[in-house]
């Protein structure tokens, strides 16, 4: 009797209910985890971009992955950014289902005529007779003391175009899972990755198979009086400032979006209904940013929900992340700056 | 290679088709546009083209069967294409113009569990709370770095931030109460009196929680759902504001009932297109049934025997027959109710109430008498709960007992139809062989949603209904 008892509890430990293993990993690391399994199962998936081979790629995304897979499918390429996406898209469209890295986010701008010129318009123009199925990765974001060209968020310019799918995990879960699915995707998609979370933030991946659908937001945090809407670094600032005011009596619900294009109407809906407060947050500047489409969703299709005016927190209208450290600071949000907004809208 | 053919999108607002004929068999060749097969839509018939040159393999819609837009109605062997020209083929379509998600070829589905703060993550460093600047910290109890646990105050970090609430401004005394969508939609709804309240909010504004607690103690349990998106928005604007009372009128208080039937009231007519049909029927023989047991009833069961038990039990029969008439609209599709779960009008001293008879079609006459009669009982008392009053799928209302011969009801929203049975009249009637004899005849009149039902459809429910009541003779159990 005992034996089968402690027989049956190392099964238990060993297989956890779940139904597997899991690990800690950081949001880096599930995004090379996630480039290593795709490559592995499908042989059109292929990587390139600078520094992504030999150097493994200038904060280690690929690293290991030319030393398994070879030149053929892990490529450096020159500093041309016009050349890494629109190659990109010219093996896309011939078959191939490549992941372009963009560096950093902010050298994307000469790539935007074959992304959203020509990449977002392929299936649609061709009368659904070509499509492109490739991922532009690249990470972005501020925080990192990186300056005008090391900081930028890009995602406003892809979340306008039709013909993109764009993507903005914020923890290594979610990273890898729709990493996987965006590379299955059949469509051109955009996916960006916070720069400061890539070690920063570490949580826990299964190690079974599993795929996160694209266009789905994920409700991080339940609440009932104020609904925060959120990606990226901001979804850990958000919780953190739910978790302060839920000592004030303030029931604060996080909504990671996890895909701003497109942005998940049902779920942002049905969470305006329960609460009645809107804000939304995100890094990127204020006029024009995917805040803004989620508030005219919200006005449009929860209006009779609304309990008060829809706020947004979000990066000051300004050309650039200053490089100085309290300018910096200035311009971030923090968790300060969200619990601030979320407390006088509860108590509008 | 082999390809799927999908049923294409035919028109803007229709979501699925009916196969109809198959022009093509399995191992026939057709050729690029060539029709392969009829679908009928709303009320037209088209015919879906060849998308390639090919050969069908396999049909894998059936005729008959209703499809959804985009669902694969056959397997075809394509010919003349490259292997990539086939793959795009079978790629989703463009994405439509409303932000509706694109299919993805996701085969593992992620796993089901909520988000656990396990897989959100913490912080691998002491940064809680964001980027200070540089400055130092103020706090000495600066929170261990590797959670997201909460400290107790926030270390002071720069950059003030201006209120975020633009529009602050308060009322001037002596004007009418500005409120939010929700919150003048809860206080229509429960008829609270905006100006009883005392508001919570910025400036003493009257926020969702100040109402949904008047509400709640007002009448507890009584807040109903959230409002899906299905409310129209011009329903209760022409209500807002109440008239002024001329010198030669008088106001008469109304109780929170009255409120909820007008708006009830207001509902159905103005969601509902609703159509009205009646047939006379002959009743002689339910009269004479009734009267022969009502006594030996009445003694054996406690309760009185009226026409009504006889009327359900009909009625429920010919719900089942008539599946759509026990039904809901449901915008792209009717909602078939799987219960027959009959309203009761009851008219009481404070106002109309419909209790309901769950699963009615469960009982036999003599069980509908009693559970009838328990229910009108306690409607009359006030004594009803929440569970007697809600889940109804049809309604059944006996004007005949206010005198009427015809009556042209309103529709219980969100049902699909309401009857009613007027009074019992003697008439001179025609009967077969052109004999005239004096018959106790009863109208029965029925509204219906005419998006749910056709004169057809109604025309059929009410014909077994009249059959069914005239076929209730000496040997019907009671």
């Amino acid at each position: 009797m005992a034996s089968r008892t402690i027989l049956v509890l190392c099964l238990k430990i060993l297989f956890p209910p779940s139904g597997g293993f899991v690990a800690l990993k950081t949001v880096v690391e599930a995004v090379r985890e996630a480039m290593y399994e795709e490559m592995k199962r499908d042989d059109r998936v292929f990587l390139l971009g600078e520094d992504v081979g030999r150097r493994g790629g200038v904060f280690l995304a690929s690293q290991g992955l030319l030393e398994e897979f070879g030149e053929e499918r892990v490529m450096d390429t020159p500093l041309a950014e016009a050349a890494i996406c629109g190659v990109a898209l010219g093996a896309a469209v011939k078959g191939m289902r490549p992941i372009a890295e963009v560096q950093f986010a902010d050298f994307v701008w000469p790539a935007i005529n074959q992304i959203i010129g020509e990449a977002a318009r392929v299936h649609y123009g061709t009368n659904g007779v070509l499509n492109a199925p490739m991922v532009v990765r690249s990470p972005y974001g501020g925080g990192v003391k990186g300056g005008l060209y090391h900081s930028q968020s890009i995602e406003a310019y892809f979340a306008h175009t039709p013909g993109l799918k764009v993507v903005t995990p914020a923890t290594p879960f979610d990273a890898k899972g729709l990493l996987k699915s965006a590379i299955r995707d059949n469509n051109p998609v955009v996916f960006l990755e916070h720069k400061r979370t890539y070690r920063l933030v570490k949580g826990e991946v299964p190690e079974e198979e599993y795929t996160i659908p694209l266009g789905k937001a994920d409700v991080k945090l339940e609440g009932n009086d104020v609904s925060v809407f959120t990606y990226g670094l901001m979804v850990h600032y958000a919780i953190q400032a739910a978790d302060v005011l839920s000592q004030e009596g303030i029931s604060v619900e996080v909504v990671d979006l996890r895909t701003v294009r497109p942005l998940d109407v049902e779920t942002i809906v049905r969470s305006v209904e329960k609460t009645g407060k809107v804000v939304v947050v995100h890094e990127d500047n204020l006029t024009g940013g995917v805040g803004a489409e989620v508030s005219g969703i919200i006005a449009e299709h929860a209006f009779e929900h609304l309990d008060g005016p829809i706020i947004r927190l979000a990066g000051p209208d300004v050309p650039a992340m200053p490089f100085s450290p309290p300018l910096e600071a200035t311009f971030l949000l923090n968790t300060e700056k969200i619990a601030n907004g979320i407390r006088q809208l509860a108590s509008y | 290679m082999e390809t799927v053919i999908s049923l294409p999108q035919v028109g803007e607002s229709v979501t699925e088709g009916v196969i109809g004929k198959w022009l093509k068999n399995t191992g026939d060749h057709f050729e690029k546009y060539e029709p392969l097969v009829e679908v009928v839509t709303d009320k037209v018939t088209m015919e879906v083209p060849a998308p390639f040159d090919g050969i069908l393999i396999e049909i894998l819609a059936e005729e008959g069967q209703t499809l959804p837009m985009g669902a694969p109605i056959a397997k075809a062997e394509t010919e003349g294409m490259s292997d990539q020209e086939a793959n795009t083929l079978s790629a989703e379509p463009p994405p439509k113009p409303e932000n509706s998600p694109s299919i993805t070829t996701t085969s593992a589905s992620s796993p089901q569990e909520a988000t656990s703060r396990a897989r959100i993550g913490t912080f691998t460093e002491g940064t809680w709370g964001g980027p200070t600047g540089g400055l130092p910290v103020e706090e000495e109890e600066t929170p261990p770095s590797t959670t997201h646990s909460v400290p107790q105050t926030i270390p002071s970090q720069p950059a003030q931030q201006p209120p975020v609430i633009a529009n602050t401004t308060t009322m001037p005394e002596g004007q009418s109460i500005r409120s939010s969508s929700v919150v003048s939609r809860l206080a229509q709804e429960h008829g609270v009196d905006l100006s009883e309240i005392k508001g919570t909010g910025l400036g003493g504004r009257i926020t969702k929680k100040d109402i949904l607690k008047a509400i709640e103690l007002r009448e507890p349990g009584g807040v109903t759902g959230q409002v899906t998106g299905t409310t129209p928005i011009s329903l209760t604007t022409q209500q807002d504001t109440p008239p002024q009372i001329a010198p030669d009128e008088e106001a008469v208080a109304i109780s929170p009932l009255r409120r909820t039937t007008a708006n009830n009231m207001v509902r159905s007519v103005q969601e509902i297109p609703r159509a009205w049909m009646t047939m006379e029927v002959d009743v002689t023989n339910m009269v004479l049934r009734r009267n022969e047991v009502k006594k030996e009833f009445r003694a054996r069961e406690g309760v009185p025997l009226t026409y009504l038990p006889f009327v359900i039990n009909v009625v429920v029969d010919a719900l089942r027959e008539c599946p759509d008439v026990n039904s809901r609209w449901g915008v792209d599709k009717i909602i078939r109710r799987k219960r027959i779960n009959i309203g009761i009008a009851v008219a009481t001293a404070q106002g109309l109430l419909v209790p309901v008879l769950h699963d009615a079609d469960k009982y036999s006459i003599s069980e509908l008498a009693g559970a009838a009669y328990a229910l009108i009982k306690k409607a009359g008392a006030g004594t009803l709960g929440l569970e007697d009053v809600q889940g109804g799928t049809f309604t059944v209302n006996n004007t005949g007992a206010l005198g009427t011969i015809f009556t042209v009801p309103i529709i219980n929203y969100p049902q699909a139809a309401i009857i009613t049975t007027e009074a019992i009249v003697k008439r001179p009637i025609v009967l077969d062989d052109d004999i005239i004899a004096v018959r106790h005849m009863m109208n029965i009149c029925i509204s219906f949603d005419h998006r749910i039902l056709d004169g057809q459809g109604a025309g059929s429910f009410l014909s077994r209904v009249k059959k069914g009541i005239e076929a209730i003779g000496p040997t019907t159990p009671v």
